[in-house]
């Protein structure tokens, strides 16, 4: 199974060859630089006698079956599990299939056949999954149909097997290869008419498959946005005002315009300046040297300080909504034989994409293409059409698997817009703009940063009374979507601690229950980043419930069984968690132990941490997870993906911090924001306990139970709590 | 000026200040080796220079002299190194950004010491990767180096090579 990869590159050949006027001195174009993976191309001559049989699956002679995907892919693995759940409805063979990636523009023209192309809040897959297996369904049909039309016997009678037809009263045998052709002008079956196969019964789907796209990440040739090369390409990097809202005053092109190979400067927008040149370091280097005046505005007063004491502020003021309230809280736990109190904080914090923010741009005459390593390929589309003012049906979107997306390539479009401005300068020349790490890490759309002021009350026996969660921080909708704030109610912020599912409920009962969030915006934008608000929420939530446990005197676990019999979803893994951990063995002396639990995506996760603490120095030597995620497609890339939350989330709670100087980000590579290394990193076991009867995702829900689970590992083993994030604020550091 | 990249010989005219990984990328048109912070505290730009592995977005070309340049694409000609074996068998790489980088490294560590442990793994093995794979780059050593077999790693993950597809 390979990803098909000559109708791109005909199709990059094609699109790129005429008008590329302006060859650089770089020598021969290596082919490689256009071997990337598929995109569906309805145009290209290698599909001489492919046969549609709909929008999901297209067929050779050969057998070999295409799968078109209109997910993002970056490495999340959701390329080979929607292959693996067509595969398995269509009943062909895995190894005949291949995908394409399905373009945005010829959506839009199919009246978005292939539907939402968005690949953000571990939703790839469970909102993709039942009209993907529909398609597949409809078109094993299909070829079913055409198999019995043409030997003239019922359909019925037909079985099938990895892609070969037989119909065994008279031993006749043939391949989808054979009869795509005639499937595809037959009438489709209602898609709502289909019955699924039951996942418990899948062959294909719930396999630890190999993924479908790793030969060429091990050897160079896979070629990312940042890698593009074109006949005639020019690159350019970007600066923005170094303080968010400053404006750009003026620059002096003459001082750089001589440089070697610099070709101009572009004012992007009111804030943003561009250095084209042959060449990106050429440009870069010319950027660096271009003399800018900014006007810096009102964001230059703030820093770091005063973010911090506005949202200390705001622990103290009522919340600009209450979004729970289940009896009086604060009135009970006021009255509690005991009270417990805690408040929290945690960070901005950055995506670092290893692969720096870019796209690539190409405008000719009415018609503008981009090539862009995306999380979402209609919004690609839709930001290209906006900054060109080129209507939308004259617009094409190449999606490329992108260098990491975390969150940061999906309703964020600047680096499509970017690349559109500048390449309106240079009509007729594809125009690669990449971003600078520098650039990338000081104009990120940030973890939002957020305290918290937690409050529980507890009976003489140790049972919780009450509990009152208050949040202040900044608002990403606030940032990002507006209009999703409806009466001043940002429930976004909120997210796990959600009265009802599906996607984060809170896993407790409390008696007493209030929760509200205190929106404190800041001039520095934020975004979504893996596990968006799980991730301060679920460290909110659970280093609370162990510090609740700690004054009860009860185990961490018991505590919360106690208040979990409601939510046995919930308690399912938790208790798996602990099981797989023995959490009721002793520890060898100096080994200490931490959980959490919290739900995020649709999905359940718990974890527990094992650590030892020397001197200031935290070493973490075990992670145990279980997640119920309702369907498991690929158990391998399930847990690949369970590895990756580590490395966000260990790495975000001890060391890296975005912090505010004067209104910029003082944090301007990776020098200065450290990234969780492979020594750091532990042991990390999952356990998958799938209950089969909803959707969940994956990507994301593990991620907010790592930082709490360590955390409390931490704070039994250093006899008191840990509250600020990143831990190094109380004094500690990751081995 | 002169490169010797993978045994070939590169005339080529640039600054003598243009890091050797905006050489190999953008002169000879090598994009295998990736650019992911600048300052050699990513690990993605890692080649060989005269064998040994270094990062080639903070070393000027006027200091590689006559230098022998190895990068990614020439590790094998048909990912049959043990490192690229043990990377596809165990699914290594998620996005695969830094990976060009991480299999530069792990194969120069192999060199040094065909049967590393996991302490001196830790000590190799500096290069970033955001996606989390560190587990499976460890795995992926063991195997690579002989001390583990495949089968054996892949249970711990629930996973035969029989059940791989």
């Amino acid at each position: 199974m390979t990803i098909e990869n000559t109708s791109r590159r005909d199709f990059i050949i094609k699109g790129t060859l005429v008008g590329g006027g302006l060859m650089l001195g770089v020598g021969a174009l290596p082919e490689f630089a256009f071997a990337q993976a598929g995109q569906y191309d309805p145009n290209s001559p290698t599909k001489a006698g492919e046969a549609e049989v709909n929008a999901w699956v297209s067929i050779k002679p050969d057998d070999t079956v295409y799968v078109r995907i209109a997910r993002s892919e970056m490495g999340q693995g959701t390329r080979t599990g929607l292959a693996q759940l067509v595969t398995e409805e269509l009943e062909c063979n895995w190894k005949k299939v291949k995908t394409q990636s399905a373009t945005p523009g010829q959506s839009l023209a199919r009246k978005r056949v292939w539907g939402e192309h968005g690949t953000g809040g571990s939703r790839g897959i469970r909102i993709s999954e039942d009209y993907v297996r529909r398609g597949a369904a409809a078109a094993r049909m299909m070829l079913l149909q055409a198999a019995a039309n043409q030997w003239n016997v019922p359909v019925n009678e037909l079985t099938v097997n990895k892609g070969v037809i037989t119909h065994a009263s008279t031993g006749r045998k043939t391949t989808y290869g054979k009869v795509a052709e005639l499937a595809s002008t037959l009438t489709p079956p209602d898609p709502q008419s289909i019955t699924l196969r039951d996942p418990r019964d899948w062959k294909v789907a719930g396999q630890p498959y190999a993924r479908l796209d790793t030969a060429n990440k091990v050897n160079g040739t896979k070629v990312y946005g940042a890698d593009l090369q074109m006949p005639g390409m020019l690159c350019a990097s970007v600066k923005a005002c170094p303080v968010f809202g400053g404006k750009l005053v003026s620059y002096d092109e003459a001082k750089i315009k001589n440089l070697r190979g610099v070709k101009g400067v572009v004012k992007i927008d009111e804030s943003t300046v561009a250095v084209v040149a042959d060449t990106w370091w050429r440009a870069n280097t010319a950027l660096n040297a271009l003399p800018i005046v900014w006007d810096e505005g009102k964001g230059a007063s703030v820093s770091q300080g005063d973010i911090d004491k506005m949202l200390r502020a705001g622990l103290d003021e009522q919340g600009d909504f209450w979004q729970r309230k289940v009896g009086d809280a604060p009135e009970v736990i006021n009255s509690s034989t005991k009270k417990v109190e805690a408040i929290y904080y945690t960070p901005f914090r950055a995506h670092v994409t290893m692969e720096p923010m870019n796209a690539t741009v190409k405008i000719s005459g009415d018609r503008a293409e981009a090539w862009v390593p995306t999380q979402n390929g209609e919004g690609s589309l839709a930001a290209l059409s906006e900054a060109t003012g080129i209507p939308l049906a004259n617009c094409e979107v190449y999606k490329l698997d992108s260098g990491c997306g975390l969150g940061r390539r999906g309703s964020t479009q600047d680096f499509t817009t970017f690349a559109a401005k500048v390449a309106m300068k240079y009509p007729g020349v594809p125009v690669k703009v990449l971003w600078s790490r520098e650039e990338d890490l000081t104009h990120d759309y940030y973890h939002p940063i957020a305290m918290a002021k937690m409050s529980a009350g507890l009976d003489a026996s140790g049972n919780v009374t009450g509990m009152h969660i208050k949040v202040a921080g900044q608002s990403i909708n606030a940032t990002l979507a507006p209009a999703a704030i409806k009466d001043g109610k940002d429930e976004r912020q909120l997210q796990g601690f959600y009265e009802k599912g599906p996607d984060a409920q809170l896993g407790y009962t409390f008696p007493n229950l209030l929760t509200e969030y205190v929106m404190k915006n800041t001039h520095v934008p934020v975004g979504p980043w893996r596990g968006v608000n799980t991730n301060q929420n679920g460290i909110f939530m659970e280093c609370f419930m162990d510090e609740c446990a700690k004054a009860a005197g009860k185990d961490p676990v018991k505590f919360r069984q106690a208040v979990m019999q409601s939510h046995p979803k919930h308690l399912g893994v938790l208790n798996a968690a602990a099981q797989k951990a023995n959490w009721d063995k002793p520890l060898p002396a100096g080994t200490f132990r931490g959980v959490a639990q919290f739900m995020g995506y649709a999905s359940y996760s718990a974890c527990v941490a094992e650590v030892s603490v020397d001197g200031n120095i935290v070493h973490v030597k075990r992670l145990v997870f279980a997640l119920n995620s309702g369907h498991v497609v690929n158990p391998y890339l399930t847990r690949e993906q369970i590895e990756g939350s580590v490395a966000m989330a260990l790495g975000a709670i001890f060391n890296p911090e975005i912090t505010v100087e004067n209104g910029r980000i003082k944090q301007q590579n990776l020098d200065s924001y450290p990234m969780l290394k492979l020594a750091s990193t532990p042991r990390i076991e999952t356990v998958l306990v799938p209950t089969y009867d909803f959707w969940g995702g994956v990507g994301e829900p593990t991620i907010c139970v790592v930082g709490p689970a360590v955390a409390n590992a931490v704070s039994a083993a250093i006899g008191r709590p840990v509250r600020n994030f990143p831990l190094y604020k109380e004094g500690l550091s990751l081995a | 000026m002169q490169l010797n990249i993978n045994g070939q010989t590169h005339n080529i005219d640039v600054e003598p200040n243009m890091p050797l990984l905006w050489a190999i990328r953008e002169v000879v048109g090598l994009t295998g080796t990736k650019y992911g912070c600048g300052v050699a505290q990513c690990g993605a730009c890692t080649v060989y220079m005269n064998g040994e592995p270094v990062r080639s977005c903070s070393i000027p070309v006027s200091a590689v002299g006559a230098a022998k340049i190895t990068t990614i694409e020439s590790l094998s000609k048909d990912n049959s190194h043990p490192v690229q074996q043990a990377w596809i068998a165990l699914d290594v790489p998620q996005c695969g950004y830094c990976q060009s980088g991480q299999v530069m490294a792990a194969a120069a560590l192999l060199k040094r010491i065909p049967k590393p442990t996991d302490a001196d793994i830790d000590n190799a093995m500096s290069n970033i990767c955001r996606c989390g794979t560190y587990q499976k780059i460890r795995d992926g050593i063991h195997v690579a180096s002989g001390q583990k077999k495949l089968a054996e790693v892949l249970a711990q993950y629930q996973a035969s090579p029989a059940t791989r597809g």
